[in-house]
């Protein structure tokens, strides 16, 4: 074997820093689909896994990748797989297998401009609707937009640690620039690296109901061959896992998968300041616009505009509560994304009219340059 | 009424969630009879139950993991497969069977059926084929014969239907049968040889559905049953060429095949992982 944390200073990619941090995390299986510009991820965890005692295998196409990681997930075995577009549209509803019986797994976008085929090797960060609610019913998702190679390496390890701790599938919501830029990137002892994994049952076999929450509202999962003898099905389910056909275990079901998250959220939402503290404008960013709004804000104080940048790491569940108290600071909010207006959406939900929202983004296939948000700062004020 | 609870009423009453009992299944319907055949064979296998894993995907067929007291994934549409391939890969001691419906493992899933029979993965399929879509109401299949009546063929199906076993077969599947649920001796016999044949294995269950097909071909339940004894033919080591589905020519039955070939994961601790000397 060979060890799975490459302890040490590397010069890599984060599509590679993703697959490390991956590895660093526990992850032991990964399913993919190859994709420009999320390939790299699955070639990196093909040459990696099975020398860490892990497996790799290249499904048949996105549905199958997805279907096989919730597979090797029940089986107790951390689990990945990495995607685009095209492959995020075909992974959809499997991720809501994922989320209606609650199991834990990694899902990685590196985004490129769509819709459709898009621009292939070109980023853009249009997927962030999708991430929210693209499989169909009601839930809570937890996608995280790391910003560089160093970024995605903790925060696929923050991944795996919340969708163990919370039993759902988190997201990466990383991005073509992200994927391929190379930078350095400092990997900690395996003694540094802090990892979680879901709590398993104990007691009698026979008695375990394997959706009964526990105090967290979080029910401990039996891997397959443990002798609990679970029953698991996409179907509305009550605490013993079997389909009952009515509204009220609905109702009951939703309350319990969107609750575990909703009263999680200090846990859960994760977003840096950067200058905000006596900031007259604030820039609400994620990913790698996010590196551009820190530029911005540099380049706007240096003309004497006190601009600060609320970062959200964790960008579902939304950071409803940061972006309220700002629109009560602030003159004024601007969304930097690369779409025309997806988070921007959300910002505008939670200042609630106390301020004016702006947008500076467009349809992708570049990064924002820090210039047009300074400008648009400037012309908004 | 206390001794019933007191011993099991059935032998396989301990694989059976019988909790969940009454189960859908009309009257008539095959997918019972196939269920118990799978659940007998289990019961005799010698094998150990709390490491096996049944995976269903989605339809009256796909019911059945919601049924069996073992663990039991029910999962997406056509997707059992896949996901039973990543169950299988993460936890190689886990004895995986999927049992399924033919809309769900050939239509929706036919693509992973292919690769899953191309890599022998050491997987059971059992393909309960009763020619339509029953879940949804009878609609037309990748199976059902042509001209046959459908809710969506009112007209007769245009379509010609899938040979599963040579499809699987060529695909690359190791063990092929077909039995009917008359044949519940031989079915169950070939369930027990596919649970302990290392690799890929399928069976197809030809069965009725008298609610969605059954009804609008003018074949009640015993029509069908008869057909399965009069028109059929047991010819253990066929062709899977010659098992195309044609009641009016005569329907093959028996094991096609039984090869050995290495596993999807025998080939990838070959081929893809470091020799314990150069691990280090
Ligand atoms: C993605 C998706 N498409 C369609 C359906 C609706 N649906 C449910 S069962 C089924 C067909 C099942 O047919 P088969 O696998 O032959 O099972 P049977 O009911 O005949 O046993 C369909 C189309 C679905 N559940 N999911
Ligand atoms: S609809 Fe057909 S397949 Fe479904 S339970 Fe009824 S008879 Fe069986
Ligand atoms: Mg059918």
């Amino acid at each position: 074997m060979k060890p799975a944390v490459l302890t040490g200073e590397h010069f890599m990619t984060g599509d590679v820093a993703c697959a490390e941090g991956a590895l660093a995390a526990g992850c032991r299986f990964f399913a993919g689909y190859p994709i420009t510009p999320a390939t790299e991820i699955a070639e990196h965890m093909s040459h990696r896994l099975p020398d860490v005692g892990g497996t790799y295998i290249q499904m048949e196409d996105e549905i199958a990748a997805m279907a096989a990681v919730l597979g090797a997930s029940c089986a107790g075995v951390k689990s990945m797989t990495a995607t685009s577009g095209p492959g995020f549209s075909l992974m959809m509803e499997n991720i809501g297998l994922g989320v209606c019986t609650e199991t834990p797994c990694v899902v990685v976008n590196v985004q490129r401009a769509g819709p459709s085929t898009g621009l292939p090797t070109l980023g853009a960060q249009g997927d962030m609707m999708q991430a929210r609610w693209g499989s169909h019913g009601h839930y809570e998702i937890i996608a995280l937009a790391p910003a560089s190679p160093q970024d995605i390496f903790y925060q696929t390890i923050t991944a795996f640690n919340l969708s163990e701790k919370y039993r759902v599938p988190v997201l990466i919501m990383s991005d073509e620039v992200v994927g391929h830029l190379s930078e350095r990137v400092v990997i900690p002892e395996p003694t540094a690296i802090r990892t979680f994994s879901r709590r398993r049952p104990k007691g009698r076999k026979d008695r375990f109901k394997p959706f009964c929450p526990g105090p967290d509202g979080v029910a401990p999962m039996a891997d397959a061959g443990d002798g609990y003898r679970v029953h698991v099905t996409g179907l509305t389910h009550d605490e013993r896992g079997y389909p009952v056909m009515t509204a009220d275990c609905h109702a009951e079901m939703i309350a319990r998968i969107t609750g575990k998250i909703r009263r999680n959220l200090a846990d859960i939402i994760r977003t840096e300041s950067y200058r905000l503290d006596d900031a007259d404008v604030a820039i609400v960013s994620y990913g790698v616009s996010s590196r551009s709004s820190m530029a911005a804000v540099d380049e706007a104080r240096q003309e004497g505009i006190k601009v600060g940048l609320l970062r959200l790491i964790t960008v579902w569940p939304f950071a409803e509560e940061a972006v309220a108290h700002l629109s009560r600071t602030v003159r004024a909010l601007f969304t930097v994304e690369i779409n025309l207006g997806q988070v921007h959406l959300e910002v505008e939900r939670c200042a609630k009219g106390r301020v004016p929202c702006h947008l500076v983004g467009h349809a992708g296939g570049t990064v924002i340059a820090p210039e047009r948000i300074v400008q648009a700062i400037k012309d908004h004020l | 009424m206390k001794k019933a609870k007191a011993s099991p009423s059935h032998p396989l009453d301990a694989l059976v969630r019988t909790e969940r009992i009454p189960h859908i299944w009309c009257p008539g319907c095959g997918i019972g009879t196939a269920f118990s055949a799978c659940l007998m064979a289990l019961h005799t296998s010698g094998l150990d139950l709390d490491k096996t894993v049944m995976v269903s995907g989605i339809g009256c067929s796909g019911r059945a993991a919601g049924y069996t007291r073992l663990d039991s994934y029910h999962t997406t549409h056509g997707r059992a497969i896949p996901f039973a391939t990543g169950m299988k890969l993460a936890k190689p001691e886990l004895q995986v069977i999927v049992f399924s419906g033919d809309g769900d493992l050939f239509a929706i899933g036919g693509n992973h059926i292919i690769h899953a029979a191309r890599r022998n993965i050491d997987l059971t399929v059992l393909c309960v084929n009763n020619l339509n879509y029953g879940m949804t109401g009878g609609q037309v299949a990748a199976t059902t014969p042509t001209l046959a009546k459908t809710t969506t063929t009112p007209r007769g199906n245009p379509e010609q239907p899938f040979n599963l076993p040579l499809l699987v077969y060529a695909a690359g599947a190791t063990y092929v049968a077909r039995w009917t649920i008359l044949h519940t001796r031989d079915l169950t016999q070939s369930v027990q040889e596919a649970l302990h044949h290392k690799g890929f294995a399928f069976i197809e269950v030809l069965a009725p559905c008298p609610t969605g097909y059954g009804r609008r071909n003018k074949e009640r339940p015993l029509d069908t049953l008869k057909l399965y004894q009069e028109r059929t033919l047991i010819k253990n080591g066929a062709n899977p060429a010659e098992a195309f589905l044609d009641f009016e020519r005569g329907v093959v039955l028996g094991k096609f095949v039984e090869e050995q070939r290495p596993t999807c994961i025998e080939m990838y601790d070959r081929t893809c992982r470091l020799p314990d000397s150069a691990a280090g």
